[in-house]
């Protein structure tokens, strides 16, 4: 229900502003929460996992939660915005990110299990959670997926990037550290795909994994200067 | 009045040999039910009997004459005199006996709290009574919340939740570890209760194959017979650990027959594809280290004990919420019973009152000439009115009462004032 709102909120302000709602970084974090919800609820579809949603939801709430305190600005519309690369980039990225970041709950959800197992002493948890293959293979599925996206999301970046500064690649830091996420990633994949990793090496990497694609959707911007910054993006100097 | 009286003895008040007497197959339950019906006293009847245990729900008017008349009947069925079969049986009536066939429909008084077997064995029961229409109103409502109240339990509390047995405590954890167990591959090493306990459990959730291997092969071959599966050598086990996916073992060799190095080097034939050892076998067979290793767990006779027991203990205190639930069931039960008691005597006061009404009625009717229809319609709503009027405080007076000790006296006291106990049915008050 909850999700439907939001969406119809959204397509709204996607029509207002003529550009993806996701300039800014209030904008942008709801924008997050809203495709965590939607990565959950694909993935429900095909594991029928609810507790996933109880691990998901509160992620979500509380970026929604961030995002409603900081303060709306609004932002100087240019051309780049208006161009249909950009929604297909932030949408790939975002919607990259938010599997990744199910792929991280999925790691979490399998190490408490795993633990409890191991240690034989079936706590609370034991019976909530599912099964540690049902995890692992969520786990799989998300890395797969997220993956995919993130190469779409970085591609049509270039691609903006070629409309807008007339390079593909300019060496922005947000830029270098998407690369970093996106070779950890990489990594990860192959281990799985080619060595067999599986179970708790596979589930710590993709929430350390994780850990760097959250620096480089949050710490970047506040840490680094370059055009991907919200706030340079506000005063236009850098585009 | 009328009690509702439990007679019967389970696996706590008497041995298997004389519980084995009072089995009642389908071959001469209807004769047992129509001996039953024939008892003087008895107005419904249920017959409870299962391996644990074997007892009579009744209703009737004359507790304790039925109480005698069913006891004796017994005696002759058993050919158990009666001094003997006394002892071994229990007797509750009304709210103790309401409570009994609560707690044993959700499973509260069986000897493994919890096992699902014995409401479906209430509900036949239920089903051969109504057969032979030895069940009515009492009966009917009370295997009714029984069924509810059972359903309540399952579903509410976690009485029946987790495995309270060594080999079926093994299967749950193995469906934890690969979620399904279809296409799965087990195989067991060595026999043995519990392990060939625990294959069938196995074999039961659909697992893909099973093999089977033993020091003596003719042995192997024997059990993989039993179980459709396959036998292999003792020597082939460790090539066979890359293929399956959950390994039993319960031999009698004084030396593991898995070794962690063994385990190790398998892991990267496998891929890392989870395995998942059982060893019920003391001396162990798998080396314990083997749990270290990443993607394999193993599970020793003392680990799936504690299991068990803290299931057990989980159970009794899940038992304890379920107790209360019944108290609440009992309760409820009881006010709807004393309802009961009250019902006969406000039907008996309407009946009075609509006959006195309807003789005076045609009377005054019948002398006043000349009134049109709409008018008679009126004359009648008037004695209809005041007649209802007039019952209306004494019947909800009774209805207040149901629940307390005075109800009796009330009913007694009613039945008087309003001489509703005689028989002159020309209703012509005198």
């Amino acid at each position: 229900m909850g999700f439907i709102i939001n969406s119809m909120y959204l397509a709204f302000a996607y029509h207002k502003l003529g550009a993806i709602p996701a300039l800014n970084f209030k904008a942008s974090l709801s924008f997050f929460a809203w495709t965590i919800i939607a990565a959950y609820l694909l993935f429900q579809l095909k594991f029928r996992i609810m507790v996933l949603g109880s691990f998901a939801v509160p992620f979500s709430a509380f970026l929604m939660l961030i995002s409603s305190t900081m303060p709306i600005s609004t932002i100087a519309m240019r051309p780049v915005f208006k161009s249909l690369w950009l929604p297909l980039h932030v949408i790939a990225a975002l919607l990259g990110d938010a599997i990744f970041a199910i792929a991280c709950i999925a790691g979490v959800m399998y190490l408490i299990q795993e633990r409890q197992i191991k240690t034989k002493r079936l706590g609370a948890f034991y019976s909530r959670l599912p099964s540690l293959n049902i995890l692992d293979s969520i786990n799989y599925y998300a890395i797969s997926y997220g993956f995919l996206l993130l190469t779409i999301g970085m591609i049509t970046g270039s691609i903006v990037a070629q409309g807008a500064h007339g390079s593909y690649w300019r060496w922005d830091p947000k830029e270098v550290w998407s690369m970093i996420t996106w070779l950890c990633y990489a990594v990860l994949l192959h281990q799985r795909m080619a060595i067999g990793w599986r179970g708790r090496r596979s589930a710590l990497m993709s929430i350390g994994c994780f850990l760097v694609l959250i620096f480089t959707f949050v710490g970047v911007n506040f840490l680094m200067e370059g055009y991907h910054s919200f706030e340079s993006l506000r005063g236009g100097s850098s585009l | 009045m009328i009690t509702i009286v439990t007679i019967g003895m389970n696996h706590e008040t008497a041995p298997v040999e004389l519980r084995e007497r009072f089995v009642f197959a389908d071959h001469n339950i209807d004769d047992v039910m129509n001996d039953i019906r024939a008892i003087k006293d008895i107005k419904e009847s249920l017959l409870l009997s299962t391996c644990n245990r074997f007892e009579m729900l009744l209703t009737t008017e004359k507790g304790n004459d039925a109480k005698e008349s069913v006891i004796g009947f017994l005696s002759r069925f058993s050919g158990i005199p009666t001094q003997e079969l006394e002892p071994t049986l229990y007797v509750y009536e009304n709210h103790e006996a309401i409570r009994h066939i609560f707690r044993v429909g959700a499973s509260l008084d069986s000897m493994v709290v919890g096992e699902p077997q014995i409401l479906g064995q209430v509900k036949d029961a239920y089903r051969t009574a109504l057969e032979h229409k030895s069940s009515s109103v009492i009966l009917n409502r009370l295997m009714h919340k029984t069924f509810a109240l059972a359903k309540k339990i399952r579903t509410e509390t976690d009485i029946a939740d987790s495995p309270v047995s060594i080999s079926f405590a093994a299967v749950e954890l193995a469906k934890k570890i690969f979620g399904d167990l279809k296409g799965k591959k087990a195989l067991l090493i060595g026999a043995g209760e519990m392990a060939e306990l625990a294959a069938t459990y196995l074999l039961s959730n659909q697992i893909n194959r099973l093999l089977v291997a033993n020091r003596t092969f003719a042995k192997a071959v024997e059990l993989a017979d039993q179980f459709r599966g396959t036998a292999i050598s003792i020597d082939e086990i460790a090539q066979q650990l890359q293929e399956v996916d959950i390994v039993i073992s319960s031999t009698a060799s004084s030396e593991p027959v898995i070794l962690e190095r063994q385990v190790k080097d398998t892991m990267r034939a496998r891929k890392n594809r989870p395995l998942f050892f059982i060893d019920i076998a003391v001396p162990r067979d798998v080396e314990p280290h083997v749990n270290r290793i990443e993607n394999v767990f193993l599970y020793d006779i003392d680990d799936l004990k504690g299991i068990v027991d803290s299931n057990i203990d989980k159970r009794k205190k899940e038992a304890v919420k379920a107790e209360r639930m019944v108290d609440e069931a009992v309760i409820k039960f009881t006010q709807w019973l004393k309802t009961l008691e009250v019902v006969p005597t406000i039907v008996a006061l309407q009946d009075k009152c609509e006959k006195i009404r309807q003789i005076e009625l045609k009377k005054t009717l019948s002398s006043l000439d000349g009134l049109s229809d709409s008018q008679k319609k009126d004359v009648e709503n008037l004695t209809l009115s005041i007649t209802k009027k007039i019952l209306n405080n004494p019947i909800l007076f009774l209805k207040r009462k149901q629940d307390r000790d005075s109800q009796n006296l009330y009913l007694d006291v009613a039945r008087k004032l309003f001489d509703l106990d005689s028989n002159n049915d020309d209703s012509e008050p005198k």
